[in-house]
């Protein structure tokens, strides 16, 4: 992902490529590939989410209705779009934290950090599951000191935030990182020379640059965090209408065959994700305008 | 660094030091606790966990999942690249925001929408049951529900790289009389080839990891349709907690290895683009940018 970025971010840049106009259709291979491209697309992802929609459809709307409303129900939403958007806040703080101590300082073993903050990338979701399970539980290496303050950090909804944080960290990290190492130092330069503050310089100059990519990599980490199943099962001890996300609530309705209210529950979700798809999209052309702005 | 641009000494070292704690708790943390759960009660207890019959039938099934999954999405990931950073067309960016899709639907929904298509009540239910064909709760299900969440992986790095990349080398292979085949296989592939292995290697880490999609289509058979992180899910819910974390201590170790081939590909994908923009520029470059040469 990072790297998507920096190419995308280098392709806006002054390096950007000559216009193209004329280079149309003179390198073969382009009706058969995006023919299979548009053929596996309708295979893999649009055909099976189209049967979502149209089982959807066979639903009249009160039995649509009472399925997304049933209490348990809305009491998973609150508690996956507020944990969602909780450890999205979390990471906004700390993933610009990170990618500003990896951009401008240096110190020793920064490469091997920098490598580590993709760790949620790559390590599969049950496996953070268990393992954050097992350090915040009673008797884990965080859980034994909190929870004889009265904190209990794994089996309720503390867990499930912390289980986001972890999930959706990279993504603020990667996004902001690459901005903030675009970001031109003469500006910053004539803010010193015109007597600004360091605090002034961040807040009323690098900050606005970074501010677009910061809102993506926030809107990246919420989107993920809504959807997140692996990792929150093991942590949240998933009580009804106290711990239970969503995702969990298609999946015990699927356990019991009840297929219509699953298809209903996910198709709420689907709906969402596709709004917060847009949302990014908007976001990262705003994001592009802005440091392309920030350059000419 | 000039003095303008950075803190005083004692702000630098809480930042840093407040981020590398953050990582610490949240990234490191949960990785020791893993290979410190799994070696609990010694090393014997490791190996034993490892050779059980139903946790190498969890590694073969992984194993044969990625493997069929990631060569179909990297086929798919070439050919979309290709068309899409190699031509203009009506409806690019729309496309382009479809392959993107199964990155934002969560994947509980993923897994439902097979069993929509494929499952007894669904769309081709009653055929394949009547041809005794099994692809919900079986392997193949597994397969399709990985392929659609790894969907995007080697697409969404390749689309950006080539776009950086342009056409020229590949235009002037065809007029040095190249096939269509030859201009990709030794003009095209040498210039992505670590964008490729960075994809690849991340869509592998998600195959081989995934857990909730695969969850839902997965007839949860001990020894027949349980992937890795679902055969420690059972392990731990079996308080098997030994055996749990051995299993996860090998998705640990993959997501390590993911991490350095990440870092490594990365770097030299970094290098790469750093001598492609110190090549002297072949022809007069229009409306000459003063910038040039200096931002990058």
């Amino acid at each position: 992902m990072n790297n998507t970025l920096r190419v995308a971010l280098a392709s806006a840049s002054p390096m950007a490529p000559l216009p193209r106009r004329a280079t149309r259709r003179v390198l073969p291979g382009f009706n058969i590939t995006l023919g299979f491209t548009v053929f596996y697309l309708s295979l893999i992802v649009l055909i099976p989410l189209s049967a979502l929609i149209f089982k959807t459809f066979t639903l009249t709307w009160p039995q649509f209705w009472e399925a997304v409303t049933a209490p348990r129900v809305v009491a998973s939403y609150r508690l996956t779009f507020g944990a969602s958007f909780t450890a999205a806040c979390v990471n906004a703080v700390f993933g610009l934290l990170v990618a500003w101590v990896l951009v401008r300082y240096s110190f020793p073993g920064k490469k091997i950090v920098d490598a580590l903050v993709d760790l949620p990338f790559a390590l599969p979701t049950a496996v953070a599951g268990i393992s954050l399970t097992a350090i915040l539980a009673g008797n884990g290496w965080i859980g034994q000191y909190t929870e004889p303050l009265g904190l209990q950090l794994a089996f309720n909804p503390n867990g499930v935030v912390i289980a986001l944080i972890f999930i959706g960290l990279p993504f603020v990290v990667r996004t902001v990182q690459p901005v903030l190492e675009d970001t031109e130092k003469e500006l910053e330069e004539a803010a010193t020379c015109l007597g600004a503050t360091r605090w002034q310089t961040f807040s009323r100059v690098i900050f606005p640059c970074i501010a677009p990519a910061l809102l993506t990599g926030f809107a990246m980490a919420f989107a993920r965090a809504v959807g997140e199943y692996g990792s929150v099962i093991f942590i949240a001890g998933n009580m009804p209408m106290i711990s239970e996300i969503t995702p969990l609530i298609i999946i015990s309705k699927l356990e019991q065959y009840d297929y219509a209210g699953a298809t209903a529950v996910a198709t709420v979700m689907l709906v969402i994700s596709f709004i917060l798809l847009l949302l990014i999209n908007g976001l990262q052309t705003w994001q592009r305008k802005r440091s392309g702005g920030v350059m000419a | 660094m000039s003095a303008a641009r950075t803190e005083a000494p004692w702000v630098r070292r809480t930042l840093i030091g407040v981020a590398l704690v953050f990582m610490f708790l949240f990234l490191v943390l949960p990785l020791a606790a893993v290979f410190t759960e799994a070696l609990r009660k010694g090393w014997d207890a490791y190996w034993e966990a490892l050779q059980e019959p139903d946790a190498w039938s969890a590694i073969r099934l992984t194993l044969m999942t990625a493997a069929i999954a990631v060569p179909l999405n990297l086929v798919f990931g070439v050919a979309a690249a290709w068309c899409i950073a190699k031509y203009e067309f009506r409806g690019k960016s729309f496309l382009t925001t479809l392959i993107d899709l199964p990155f934002s639907v969560s994947p509980v929904v993923a897994g439902l929408i097979y069993v929509l298509v494929f499952g007894a009540q669904g769309w081709f239910g009653p055929w394949l049951m009547a041809h005794d064909i099994k692809i919900v709760f079986a392997v193949p299900g597994i397969i399709l529900a990985t392929v659609f969440v790894t969907f995007p992986f080697i697409a969404r790095e390749l689309i950006p790289l080539m776009q950086a990349q342009g056409n020229d080398e590949e235009q002037a292979a065809q007029v040095l009389g190249a096939s269509g085949w030859q201009t990709f296989w030794y003009v095209t592939l040498p210039n992505i080839k670590w964008g490729l292995i960075y994809g690849v290697i991340l869509c592998n880490a998600r195959a081989m990891g995934e857990f909730g999609a695969v969850s839902v289509v997965s007839g949860h058979i001990r020894g027949q349709t349980n992937t890795m992180p679902l055969h420690v899910e059972v392990l731990y819910n079996e308080y098997q907690s030994v055996a749990a974390f051995a299993v996860a201590s090998l998705l640990a170790l993959l997501a390590l290895v993911t991490l350095v081939i990440k870092s490594v590909a990365e770097w030299r994908m970094e290098a790469e683009m750093k001598a492609l923009a110190e090549l002297p520029p072949e022809q007069p470059t229009p409306a000459a940018n003063p910038l040039l040469g200096q931002t990058l």
